[in-house]
C-alpha cells in the first residue's frame, strides 16, 4: 500500500487524450473535453477557513490525493500529518473536536469505512462530535481493485447513528457542500471527488442543501434517482434516451442520510414512470435499497430498477472499461433502461 | 473542594472508600468489572483527589486536566471515585447499568458528570488524548491542561495503542500522560499466557515515551510518580507503569481472572467488605 500511496504520477486529464491509458490510480472520471475544476474541496476549505479559525485539517498521509494539500499549504499551522494511521487520525480528530475545533479528516473511503470504522463510530459518532470525514476514491473511481475501491462505504456509514452521509456529484456541489457541512453541528462523512473534477451542475441553478433531493430534469417515462457522480451519468443517459423519444427525469439525491423521503416518495408516486436508482456503490445497502425500503414502508408502488455495482469484489483495470463492464457507464445505463422499458 | 492538600493517609482512606463502593455497586447491580475496578482504585484516587488540576465538580473548567478511562470497562471504580469526589450523589451508584441511569455500563460523556470522554471500545483513549493535547497547544484558555489516559494491560494488546504511541512519541505531544494498570491479568487468563507484554517499559521507551514505574497500590509512591509524570510531560509523552494486583484488597479475588467481569454474591460481598475494612 505504501508504494501506491507514494506514487508521484502527475494527473493526466482525459482531455489530454490518454483515455484508456490513464493510470489506474489517478484515472479521471471526466469525459474527454468535459469542463473540470481543479481541487474544489481543497480550495473551498481554504476559503472557508479564512473566517472559521476552528477549522483544522488532518490526514493519514493522503493530503495530496484528497486535495487537502491545498489547505496544508495555505494554513500549515492548522494542518496535521498523522502518518499512515487512520485510527489515530480519527481518534485525534475526536480529541480536537471535544475541545471545540472542527477537524476535516481525510483519507481514502476504503480506509475510513473499513479500517477506522470503530473509531468513527465510537469516538466520533456516538459522542456526536463535529468531525468532517472527507474521503477520496468513492465507489469505483480507481482501477486498483478491491483494496482501494470503496464499493461498500455508503452501506457501512448509513448504518451509523448521528452521521450525515453525502455523495456529491461534481466540483460545483463539493464547493457548496464544504461550507454547508461546516454549518452542520455534528459528524459528517462526505465522499470526495478530487483532482480535476467535472463540472456538471452549473447549468441547473443548483443549490446544495443537506438532506434535500433536487429535481434537475423532468420527464414522463423514466425517473432516475441518483447520487454522486452517477447523476452526471444519468443526465447524459437522459439526453441519449431523449433521442429515442424516451423522456427521463433526474432526481439528484446527494444526501444519503438523512434521506429526503418526502421528495423521493412524491416523485416516485407519479404514475407511469419507471424508477431507476443509480449509484456508484454496491447494490447492497446503498441508495437503491434505502429508497426501495422507504417506498415499501410508505406504500408507494412503482416499477423499480437499480443501476449499481454488483455484489462482488471488482476487477482492476482502466476505469472506462470497468464502468462499462459493471454497468455504470452512460452507454451501459442507456442499454439497461431500454431493456427495461 | 480543593484536593491538593490531602495527605497520603487521607488518600489511602479515600481509596479504601472507593473499594467499598465498588463492591457495593457491583453487588447491587449483580454485574460489573470488579477485579479491574479494585486494581485501579488507588490510581484513580491519586488522580482525582490530588494530582489532577482544576477539576471543579460544580463548573467544568476549560483549563482542567482531562481524564480518559481508556480501559472503559472498569466503570464501578471510575463511578465510585467520581461520586466520592462529589460529581454526583453516592446513592446514584445504586443505579449503575440500570435502564435510564446516568451511569451506563461503559462511560458516556453526555450522561455522567465528570466524564470527559466516552469509552468502552478498548484501545481508543490514547489517540483521543493526543487530540485533546493538540487542541491544548493551540488554545490559550486551556492553560496548563494535561490529559491522563488510563489503559489496561490487556488493552495494550490492541494495535491502535501503538499507532497512537508512535505518533505521540514522534511528535513529542506535550501534556500527555498514559498510565498502564499493570495487574497482569486479563479476561480469560494472565496476560503472560495470553500475549506477553514484556519488556513493557522498553517498548514504551522505544516509541518515544518517558517511562516511570511505580507500585500502583503504594499511595505515597503513586502520588509522587504521577505528579512527576505530569511535570515531565511538558517535554513529551510520559507513561506510568503502575504495578497493580487485580482484585486488590479482597484475598479471594486477587490475581484471579475469574473476577475480571463478575460481581460478588451476598456471601462473597460480606466477606469482601470485611476484608477491606471500615
Amino acid at each position: 500500500m505504501s508504494a501506491i500511496r507514494h506514487l508521484r504520477h502527475a494527473r493526466k486529464p482525459a482531455a489530454a487524450g490518454k483515455g484508456l491509458k490513464t493510470s489506474a490510480m489517478i484515472a479521471s472520471i471526466a469525459a474527454e473535453g468535459q469542463k473540470t475544476r481543479s481541487a474544489p474541496f481543497g480550495h473551498a476549505l481554504v476559503e472557508l477557513a479564512k473566517t472559521r479559525p476552528e477549522i483544522v485539517g488532518l490526514t493519514a498521509d493522503l493530503s495530496k490525493y484528497t486535495d487537502l494539500h491545498i489547505f496544508a499549504h495555505a494554513h500549515p499551522d492548522r494542518f496535521y500529518q498523522m502518518g499512515m494511521a487512520e485510527q489515530v487520525l480519527m481518534g485525534a480528530s475526536a480529541g480536537l473536536a471535544l475541545e471545540g475545533f472542527m477537524p476535516f479528516a481525510t483519507t481514502y473511503a476504503v480506509f475510513a469505512a473499513r479500517r477506522a470504522y470503530d473509531f468513527i463510530c465510537l469516538a466520533i459518532a456516538e459522542e456526536n462530535l463535529n468531525v468532517k470525514i472527507c474521503c477520496a476514491l468513492p465507489g469505483l473511481t480507481t482501477g486498483y481493485g478491491p483494496s482501494h475501491q470503496a464499493t461498500d462505504d455508503l452501506a457501512i456509514f448509513r448504518a451509523m447513528p448521528n452521521l450525515v452521509v453525502i455523495d456529491p456529484c461534481d466540483a460545483n456541489e463539493i464547493e457548496q457542500a464544504v461550507p454547508a457541512i461546516a454549518a452542520h453541528d455534528g459528524p459528517v462523512y462526505m465522499r470526495l471527488l478530487r483532482g480535476n473534477v467535472p463540472i456538471v451542475l452549473d447549468g441547473y441553478d443548483y443549490k446544495f442543501e443537506i438532506g434535500k433531493a433536487k429535481l434537475l430534469r423532468d420527464g414522463a417515462d423514466v425517473l432516475f434517482v441518483s447520487t454522486g457522480l452517477m447523476t452526471m451519468r444519468v443526465l447524459e443517459a437522459a439526453e441519449a434516451l431523449a433521442a429515442d423519444r424516451v423522456s427521463a427525469a433526474v432526481l439528484h439525491v446527494s444526501t444519503i442520510k438523512p434521506l429526503d423521503v418526502e421528495t423521493i416518495r412524491r416523485e416516485c408516486a407519479r404514475a407511469g414512470r419507471l424508477v431507476v436508482v443509480a449509484e456508484n456503490h454496491t447494490i447492497c445497502g446503498g441508495l437503491g435499497e434505502a429508497v426501495a425500503a422507504d417506498l415499501t414502508r410508505s406504500g408507494v408502488r412503482t416499477a423499480f430498477r437499480q443501476i449499481a455495482l454488483p455484489d462482488q469484489f471488482l476487477d482492476a483495470g482502466a476505469l472506462p472499461t470497468l464502468h462499462d463492464r459493471y454497468g455504470i457507464s452512460t452507454s451501459a445505463i442507456v442499454a439497461s433502461v431500454k431493456g427495461w422499458l | 473542594m480543593p484536593c491538593s492538600v490531602l495527605s497520603v493517609s487521607e488518600l489511602e482512606a479515600r481509596a479504601k472508600a472507593v473499594r467499598r463502593l465498588v463492591l457495593k455497586t457491583t453487588h447491587h447491580a449483580r454485574m460489573g468489572h470488579t477485579g479491574g475496578s479494585l486494581s485501579e482504585a488507588d490510581i484513580l484516587t491519586a488522580l482525582f483527589f490530588r494530582v489532577m488540576k482544576n477539576r471543579d465538580t460544580e463548573a467544568e473548567r476549560v483549563d482542567r486536566d482531562r481524564f480518559i478511562l481508556s480501559k472503559g470497562h472498569s466503570t464501578p471504580g471510575y463511578y465510585s471515585t467520581l461520586a466520592l469526589r462529589g460529581y454526583f450523589p453516592l446513592e446514584t451508584l445504586d443505579t449503575f447499568d440500570a435502564l435510564g441511569s446516568i451511569l451506563q455500563g461503559h462511560p458516556d460523556m453526555h450522561k455522567t458528570p465528570g466524564v470527559d470522554m466516552s469509552s468502552g471500545s478498548l484501545g481508543q483513549g490514547l489517540s483521543v488524548g493526543i487530540g485533546i493535547q493538540l487542541a491544548a497547544a493551540r488554545t490559550p484558555a486551556m492553560g496548563d491542561c494535561h490529559t491522563f489516559v488510563l489503559m489496561g494491560d490487556g488493552e495494550i494488546q490492541e494495535g491502535q495503542v501503538w499507532e497512537a504511541a508512535l505518533y505521540a512519541g514522534a511528535r513529542k505531544v506535550r501534556g500527555l500522560v498514559g498510565i498502564v494498570d499493570y495487574n497482569g491479568v486479563q479476561l480469560a487468563s494472565n496476560t503472560i499466557e495470553a500475549v506477553n507484554l514484556e519488556p513493557i517499559a522498553d517498548k514504551w521507551r522505544a516509541f518515544g515515551f518517558t517511562v516511570l514505574d511505580t507500585d500502583g497500590h503504594d499511595m505515597g509512591s503513586l502520588v509522587e510518580t504521577l505528579e512527576k509524570a505530569r511535570e515531565l510531560s511538558a517535554g513529551g509523552p510520559v507513561v506510568v507503569i503502575a504495578r497493580t494486583v487485580k482484585g486488590k484488597g479482597v484475598s479471594f479475588m486477587e490475581g484471579k481472572h475469574e473476577w475480571h467481569g463478575k460481581a460478588p454474591n451476598d456471601k462473597e460481598f460480606a466477606l469482601a467488605m470485611e476484608e477491606i475494612g471500615a
